[in-house]
């Protein structure tokens, strides 16, 4: 494939300079891809890695970026999304990158037909496939970041599953709160032993992870981090017996669950805002490929309705 | 191969490309893109500073991600760094000795004078920081004449190229341990193929530094200075010029010359330690060295060098004495990138914090109902 | 008292510094120092040896630098020993306390060993309230029902005396006896076999120390818990302890029953010691 790609509608960037493909030397590839065994093999274990540095910042994706462009081959089709949404000037950045270094993939907005997807604060709403990988990008690999900033001490306290004082701010939360009022970033046990960050998803997402069937692999680039729920794997949001885990509530002042505005929805995760033409308040799935499936679906029933 | 089709996004992205290109270029004919080699001598300072935050001795390239990101010294080190990062690594040099660098400025607070005298080069230390007006319509005349006329008035036949170690002397006489051959031979940390676990030898701590933003280690090792520390440093010898670069010939093995970078070393002594082992005390060192001529990074640097030995032994009691705080802190990409990143998106990480604010304030508002209902009651 | 043997100490020394071969020859109190001459290293302990019994409290008397803080330290792993054993019996187990790793230590401290510091900085966590502090000695046990947590907290603190109204406030907020009082209810949370209590009462106003004194008395008779009580208190000795340690400069001078040693005290330096108390 030739480097002087003719900008088309669907890309923007054009190739400069000649890159390996995935823009990543061979070397930087292998450690990422030794780096994801190891943390397939050591499910919720931080594996560190050196992390090159990319053409976007530190805080734009890196991590994920480098899982993807380590892990992408020619005959891959890839879904970039942010927020949920594939338009997201982060995935459209990201995407338009991935593009330019990888001459040859496919990319798509429909999670059905990607194999890589890579997110930024999502898990999509369809349920995944055992021959996809989900790709996280995650500011903080850390759960216990927050009640201990020396990465040394934590690394013991993971060793030995000590998640005590995470526990205790939990309990102090109920104490003052009467809830546990972590909103994202929700900390969840894999496999028994070790406590992630599931990354800034929302509570929504997390129960995605149990069981998932497709391989979540989550990458902090500025961290330098490669973490990982293996397929067919326990991930428990860390909880009391009598004070689970709660998932966001969209539910009105009447008790009626809001629906999303364009495809009436109303059992996915939804973005509040205010409209800018009318300053209304209005609700919208998230996920916006979901949400376009869901459109397709309700316009075909309706349309079988009216024929039938 | 399929694409996804731009719509919104893509466009204000490509958008605000244009728009930075056309600030870059607005002046429109009434003046020159600017020139590689002009940043890189009359911005000698800046070009410097790239050079050193970007990690690659590449004076072209420094200038042009200097040019190319309209001066911003985070992104053009950023640039330099990203274009680094995909390079493959050919060779290693063996150590280099700073004893052969071909000095341009070279100065000791320690003593009056040293062997080869004290030269202070070109040096803003002492001069007078007000505005040279004279230069707000310099004229092309005006600025050719002054280095011409420089040339023509300077005899450099006689200033020696390399001049002596004042730590040499002080290891003579013993007030410093003498030099540890065998660590020539130890491999020192590459942190950019290893992640840094701490605890972290001196080698990797000295290279996250060597590259470090400047702003951001001069603050640091500030607090030291101030008194949030117990270095106390006096400046052994600060030297800026250009090292020979030796690598092994292919065929021969004998080392050659193959080029030079310019880097600024310095080397502080600081208090002297109490030795358990009971031998004699000697001072401590502390070393710092970047490329370019950089002089407050190399001092900043070699403060925290021994201010990072001292909490690495005894344990830190100054954020800078802590190696994690310092060398996880002070990396420009790292920490402007995630500065930045807090302009993106974040409206459902957001719209879970609501939710979670929501569901609290009203168990808040239920239990105050409970309480005034309870006080109605009475 | 049962005759069931629960803590055996063997040769226990704990050396600060290089140390020397010369270090336990020219140190202790017949040279009237811990320092070595020679090396400048501190002789903290060297040598000492006890057996602490289920049910009963054992008391470590000496005066600053007799190293009887330095000896418990080692036993509850905040330091480790230069040399010496010891053996910890519990239902039906022995542990080889030093030859542990860091997950087996960390398994005894927070499930059969309880800790009592004279500062309440190192026993409890100031970021946490005091209800949150008992919390996380359940937590590190798997018990993982709020209720449960919160009725455990209230009822040990009710058992130390701590108003519970205030459980949810913050221990600097507290009078060093409370802080006190929290530490014990913490150090009881997972009802330990064995307590160390190092200078428990040390500091505080009389009327604190007798009431403290009594509730740890109190507690022994009810759940029949070894301890080992450091104090420099003769007081605290005649009052808490059955058997009573003496050391001075590291070594231990004397051991036996308290009311024997009190009465008739055998060595010069706790006939000294005896004699001077108010």
């Amino acid at each position: 494939m030739s480097n002087t790609t003719q900008t088309t509608d669907t890309q923007f960037r054009q190739a400069s300079a000649e890159y390996n493909f995935g823009f990543l030397d061979e070397y930087a590839k292998k450690e990422v891809r030794r780096s994801v065994l190891k943390a397939i093999a050591i499910p919720g274990y931080q594996v560190p890695y050196s992390s090159r540095e990319m053409p976007m910042g530190r805080g734009f994706g890196t991590g994920g970026l480098q899982l993807t462009l380590a892990l992408i081959g020619q005959k891959d089709t890839l879904k970039v999304i942010d927020q949920g949404s594939d338009d997201s000037v982060n995935a459209v950045n990201l995407r338009s990158f991935i593009e330019m270094t990888c001459p040859g993939i496919d990319t798509t907005t429909k999670v059905t037909e990607a194999n890589l997807i890579q997110s930024r604060h999502r898990i999509p709403e369809q349920p995944l496939r055992e021959d996809q990988v989900l790709i996280l990008q995650v500011p903080y690999p850390d759960a216990l970041v927050v009640v201990e900033s020396s990465e040394d001490k934590r690394k013991i306290m993971h060793g030995e599953a000590d998640y005590s004082r995470l526990l205790v701010k939990l309990y102090e939360d109920i104490v003052k709160f009467n809830e546990i009022t972590i909103s994202h970033r929700y900390p969840t046990r894999i496999n028994g032993h070790y406590v992630i960050d599931s990354s800034p998803i929302p509570r929504w997402d997390v129960p995605k992870m149990h069981q998932s069937k497709a391989l979540i692999l989550l990458g902090a680039g500025r961290e330098k981090k490669i973490y990982a729920v293996p397929p067919y794997t326990l991930a428990e949001p860390l909880e009391f017996d009598d004070m689970p885990f709660r998932v966001e509530n969209f539910n009105d002042e009447n008790g009626e669950r809001q629906a999303c505005h364009l495809c009436g929805c109303n059992h996915s995760f939804l973005d509040e805002f205010m409209d800018a033409k009318s300053g209304q308040k209005r609700y919208q799935c998230s996920d916006s490929d979901y949400c376009h499936e869901q459109l397709i679906y309700k316009t075909s029933t309706s349309n079988q309705h009216s024929e039938g | 191969m399929g694409y996804v089709a731009i719509k919104g996004g893509g466009q204000a992205i490509a958008g605000a490309e244009k728009l930075l290109e056309f600030i870059r270029t607005r002046q429109g004919e009434s003046a020159e893109p600017l020139d590689l080699d002009t940043i890189e001598n009359q911005l000698y300072f800046l070009h410097s500073r790239i050079l050193s935050e970007g990690g690659l001795f590449h004076p072209k390239l420094a200038s042009l991600a200097i040019k190319q990101s309209l001066g911003d010294t985070l992104e053009a080190a950023f640039a330099l760094r990203a274009y680094r990062s995909t390079k493959p690594r050919l060779i290693e040099t063996p150590v280099l000795d700073t004893t052969n660098m071909r000095v341009i400025r070279r100065i000791s607070a320690s003593f009056k004078d040293i062997p080869g005298g004290q030269m202070l080069g070109a040096s803003t230390d002492y001069a007078l920081r007000l505005m040279r007006t004279e230069l707000l319509n310099e004229s092309r005349e005006d600025f050719q004449a002054v280095a011409a006329k420089w040339l023509d008035e300077n005899h450099y036949d006689d200033i020696p190229d390399t001049f002596p170690k004042v730590l040499d002397a002080l290891r003579e006489e013993g007030l410093l341990p003498p030099v540890d051959e065998s660590m020539a031979k130890n491999k020192p940390f590459d942190i950019t193929r290893e992640p840094l676990i701490f605890p972290v030898p001196r080698s990797a701590a000295l290279s996250t530094m060597a590259r470090a933003e400047t702003g951001s280690i001069l603050a640091i090792a500030y607090s030291n200075m101030r008194g949030y520390g117990d270095v106390h440093p006096t400046v052994a010898e600060l030297r800026v010029g250009y090292l020979p670069v030796m690598l092994p010939h292919p065929i021969t093995g004998e080392l050659i010359e193959v080029g030079e970078v310019l880097m600024t070393e310095c080397e502080v002594v600081a208090m002297y330690e109490d030795d358990d082992e009971g031998s004699q005390p000697t001072f401590s060192l502390g070393y710092g060295a970047c490329f370019g001529h950089n002089e407050v990074k190399a001092i900043s640097m070699s403060i925290l060098d021994r201010s990072l030995q001292l909490g690495m032994q005894n344990g830190p009691t100054n954020p800078s004495e802590d190696p994690e705080f310092v060398l996880l802190h002070i990396d420009g990409i790292d920490s402007m990138g995630f500065c930045t990143h807090y302009k993106m998106p974040h409206y459902v990480t957001f719209q879970s914090d609501m939710d979670r604010l929501r569901t609290t304030q009203e168990k808040h508002g239920a239990q105050h109902d409970q309480t005034t209902q309870g006080a109605e009651n009475v | 008292m049962s005759n069931d043997k629960i803590l055996e100490v063997r040769n226990l020394s704990k050396v600060y510094g290089k140390g020397c071969s010369k270090c336990f020859e020219s140190t202790g109190p017949k040279h009237d120092t811990n320092i070595c001459p020679h090396c400048g290293s501190v002789v903290a302990a060297h040598d000492i040896s006890f057996d602490l019994y289920r049910g009963e409290i054992l008391g470590i008397m000496g005066e600053s630098g007799s190293g009887k803080s330095t000896s418990i330290k080692n036993l509850f792993f905040d330091e480790m020993p230069t040399s010496g054993q010891a053996t910890f019996f519990d239902q039906g187990k022995q542990y080889d306390l030093f030859k542990l790793n860091a997950q087996q230590k960390r398994h005894l401290r927070n499930h059969h060993f309880g800790m009592v510091y004279q500062n309440p900085v190192l026993g409890l966590n100031f970021n946490v309230s005091a209800g949150g502090n008992i919390a996380e000695r359940l937590l590190m046990n798997n018990i993982t029902h709020y209720s449960d947590i919160r009725d455990r907290a209230i009822e040990l603190l009710r058992r130390t005396e701590v108003l519970t109204e205030r459980m949810d406030e913050l221990p600097k907020n507290f009078s060093g006896g409370m802080q006190q009082r929290v530490q014990i209810a913490k150090a009881l949370a997972t009802n330990p076999p064995l307590l160390f209590l190092d200078e428990v009462t040390t500091g505080l106003d009389l009327s604190v120390q007798a009431a403290i004194l009594d509730l740890i008395m109190e507690i022994q008779h009810e759940s029949n818990t070894a301890m080992i009580a450091v104090t420099h208190d003769l007081g605290v000795i005649r009052l808490l302890a059955d058997r009573t340690i003496m050391m001075k400069y590291g070594r231990i001078v004397e051991t036996g029953l308290t009311d024997q040693i009190l009465e008739d005290p055998q060595d010069a330096y706790t006939q000294r010691l005896v004699a001077s108390a108010l």
